[in-house]
């Protein structure tokens, strides 16, 4: 395994690329919550598309579709493929 | 183990995970979620033969029906269709309904006087309680058979969560959540059970906004007034498709407006009495899928139009009797009804409406769908016609005591914005187990609705257009 | 647990099964089509309502099945039952202290990885578990293919596959809840591999459990992961649930520990 430095929010993912879950850096509920969809380190996820006015951004997990806002998805941090 | 002894132990217990948990660097609640995680990824590798699962229909739908282009005007132009169906459609069916069950009340009429039943009698159970279910059901029933089947089948497609995905940014700006827009959707159907579907919602504040606001989009006992003051005011001089078309056109506008004020609310409250950020949102877009048209049926007529009409005629019967004797007791030379519109009138006349009209929300608290047969009811007893069968005929009513276009506007706008139902409070009461936001779900929409029909009048009036 | 103890249990989650009635749990994802199979099952035969002190919706009805008699029970529809929310926690207080004869997780053939990780869950808390798994029609249509056979090898518990909307596999999966209620079906769930830390912690912490002895009633490995986790509502409540003789007793001490 090569260590990648290149750590971006996942916000900050394009759409069509990929990445995989490094830290995630949320609190409380919501940690978890992301978590028991399968956002968990380690998991290959894939941004599908921004709504139509730019938020929330659809994530393809696990075969799932997931959507998360701006803010939420700043704080998980992934190296991109 | 004693009791003492025992919770002793729990908390040794207790104390020593903890000890284990912070000797280790990460959370170890996350590296078992993510193990188990990796168990069903194992799993799934060795079970899953093959998988295209990749360029799907749920793909293709999405990048017109979420896009930027697309994803708004989809959204209202389902909407439109889905009330013009609606609309279109009842018109045929509630007319048959009306003749048949007017002409039932003719002969339980005649019935009643032969036997020579005493006019009270008479007036209270033909009058009163069966006039009013009559109207609730020919005036309900047909729209509710077609809108909660056409909603039910939105849901089962899958649609539901791409409105909370296009709307999310919106609600966001407002500090709430875009799953406020399903409970919105619900609420077309009920209100009830609207803020029953907040439950889905899981910030505690933003689910009371969502609870709060709910009234603000109309229901299916509202739609019937909206639709009889749209038509009789807005579009009379058409007819045919055309007609319901501008009809669903109007009442489009009128819920766009519903939807602003929602917005509106959401955002002065969460600036106000339910400060606070707007939390996060996950939301799953499942996979679209094609409903089962039969199932849809079953379950949108047995479990929503039945649910709601029973309810409705429930409230309607008891009603329409107390409205009878209200109308017909007399305390001097006036009934007690005239009585009550003669005082509220200089207050309704200040919001461009009558007593009478005022007199009919007041009373219709119980359920939204009597305002108009009590309204109509209170109307007749004070004039001179007896029969009405037609939107002609109540647009003369109508007109024959005092109506103007402001005042079709500030009754529909009014309808829209005024005070929940009695049902929909006892659920808010029920939903918030609180006594104070049940009082807020009130006071808030009152305020709202004399609020702004008594800015519009007095502006009209003042610019001397009305 | 004797048959008492347990009637009790379960009237506390609004449970009043007949003495003859298997109680069977209904777990899964949203979306899945729970509901689909619930319904299916049990027709009209349902009684719909909130569970006791909470505003989640419970769905409970009864279905026959050469001539034994079922009450199924809809449990909300969650990702998980790590008790994040109301709903999950309703689910695993269900699965934990009602004592369901037999729980049926439903999950997802389009999103089967997903839907495993509720599947995993619920076998943790008890053997008793049937995989049904729904939406094959969606599948074939998005050209998945699953190895059923495979699967249930992997689990180690009974695997149906139904197309509940079309009515298939549902006359299978009743056939299997007869076969496990009359105790013709052996249950070996499969042992979930954790990594090396959290075995290491859970060794660290079983012996201390084990003194409990409550062995009998829930499985010691999974309540060594539960207070790993840091779920200390738990314990308490284990306690509350399983040493209660009435069910004053229950809400006195489930109330008290909360």
């Amino acid at each position: 395994m090569t260590v990648d430095f290149n750590a971006i929010p996942l916000s900050q993912l394009s759409i069509g690329s990929s990445c995989r879950i490094g830290e995630i850096g949320l609190n409380g509920l919501l940690r978890r919550r992301i978590q028991d969809l399968g956002i968990t380190p380690g998991t290959t996820v894939e941004c599908l598309r921004r709504g139509p006015s730019g938020d929330p951004t659809a994530y393809v997990v696990r075969g799932t579709t997931i959507a998360l806002r701006k803010e939420d998805a700043y704080q998980i941090n992934v190296f991109p493929i | 183990m004693s009791i003492t002894t025992e919770k002793d132990f729990l908390q040794e217990l207790n104390k020593e995970a903890e000890t284990i948990r912070l000797s280790y660097v990460t959370k170890l609640g996350d590296r078992i979620i993510a193990d188990i995680y990796k168990n069903a990824e194992q799993i799934s590798k060795n079970v899953i033969l093959n998988d295209t699962n990749k360029k799907n229909w749920t793909l293709k739908l999405d990048n017109y029906l979420t896009s930027k282009i697309f994803g708004y005007p989809f959204m209202l132009l389902v909407l439109g269709i889905i009330l013009w169906i609606t609309i279109s459609g009842a018109n045929l069916p509630s007319d048959m309904l009306a003749t048949a069950l007017f002409s039932l009340q003719e002969i339980l009429s005649r019935g009643f006087l032969d036997l020579g039943a005493p006019a009270w009698l008479h007036g209270i159970l033909v009058f009163g309680v069966f006039h009013s279910v009559a109207w609730v059901v020919s005036v309900m029933l047909p729209p509710m058979a077609i809108f909660f089947p056409l909603f039910t089948l939105l849901e089962d497609l899958g649609y539901l969560p791409r409105v909370a995905f296009n709307l999310d940014n919106l609600f966001k700006k407002a500090k709430t959540c875009g799953k406020q827009s399903l409970t919105m959707c619900m609420g077309f159907g009920c209100n009830a059970a609207g803020v029953v579907a907040c439950r889905i919602i899981d910030s505690p504040r933003e689910r009371l906004i969502a609870v709060l606001t709910n009234n603000f989009v109309p229901c299916n006992g509202r739609f019937p007034i909206l639709i009889a003051i749209g038509t009789i005011f807005g579009v009379g001089a058409l007819t045919g498709q055309l007609q319901a078309l501008a009809v669903a056109g109007i009442i489009t506008g009128v819920i766009l407006i519903g939807v602003f004020v929602t917005f509106a609310v959401s955002w002065i409250l969460s600036r106000s009495i339910l400060k606070g950020e707007a939390s996060s949102m996950v939301l799953e877009l499942p996979p679209y899928r094609r409903p089962k048209i039969a199932s849809v049926v079953y379950r949108s007529i047995i479990d929503r139009t039945i649910f709601v009409l029973k309810r409705a005629v429930s409230v309607a019967a008891p009603a329409g009797a107390i409205i009878w004797i209200v109308a017909n007791t007399y305390i001097g030379e006036i009934s007690i009804l005239n009585h009550l519109a003669g005082w509220l009138n200089p207050f309704a006349q200040a919001i461009g409406m009558d007593g009478y009209i005022l007199l009919a929300f007041i009373l219709g608290l119980p359920a939204n769908e009597i305002v108009f047969p009590i309204l109509i009811m209170s109307y007749i007893s004070s004039g001179t016609m007896i029969e009405l069968e037609s939107l002609a005929e109540l647009r003369l009513l109508f007109i024959d005591h005092g109506w103007t276009w402001l005042t079709a506007v500030n009754v529909m706008l009014f309808t829209l914005l005024h005070w929940p139902c009695g049902t929909t409070l006892l659920t808010t009461h029920k939903e918030t187990g609180s006594k104070k936001w049940t009082l807020a779900a009130f006071i808030i929409p009152t305020t709202v609705a004399f609020t702004v029909c008594f800015i519009l009048t007095q502006t009209v009036r003042l610019l001397g257009l009305g | 647990m004797n048959k008492g103890h347990k009637m009790i249990l379960r009237e506390h989650f609004g449970i009043k099964a007949k003495s003859d009635q298997y109680v069977i749990a209904l777990a899964g994802n949203p979306n899945v089509g729970k509901s689909t199979v619930f319904n299916a099952l049990t027709g009209l035969r349902q009684h719909t309502g909130n569970w006791p002190g909470k505003t989640v919706d419970n769905a409970q009805g009864s279905f026959s099945f050469k001539d034994t008699d079922f009450l199924m029970i809809d449990l909300p529809g969650t990702y998980s039952i790590l008790t994040n929310t109301v709903e999950e926690e309703i689910a695993r207080d269900f699965i934990c202290f009602a004592v369901p004869d037999v729980t049926v997780v439903v999950l997802d053939a389009t999103s089967l990885e997903r839907n495993l990780n509720i599947a995993l869950q619920v076998m943790e808390i008890t053997s008793k578990v049937i995989v049904c798994v729904n939406l094959l029609d969606e599948a074939k249509k998005n050209k998945i293919t699953l190895n059923l056979p495979g699967l249930e090898k992997e689990l180690g518990v009974p695997v149906v596959g139904t197309s509940a909307r079309q009515g298939i596999g549902l006359d299978k999966l009743k056939e299997m809840l007869y076969l496990a209620v009359k105790e013709q079906v052996i249950f070996r769930p499969r042992q979930l591999h954790y990594s090396p830390e959290v075995e290491e912690a859970i060794a660290q912490i079983l012996p201390k459990i084990e003194q409990l002895g409550l062995s009998d009633y829930l499985h010691p490995r999974w309540l060594a992961l539960r207070l790993l986790d840091n779920d200390e509502m738990l314990l308490r409540k284990v306690s509350a649930y399983l040493t209660a003789n009435s069910d004053d007793d229950i809400y006195r001490e489930v109330s008290m520990a909360l």
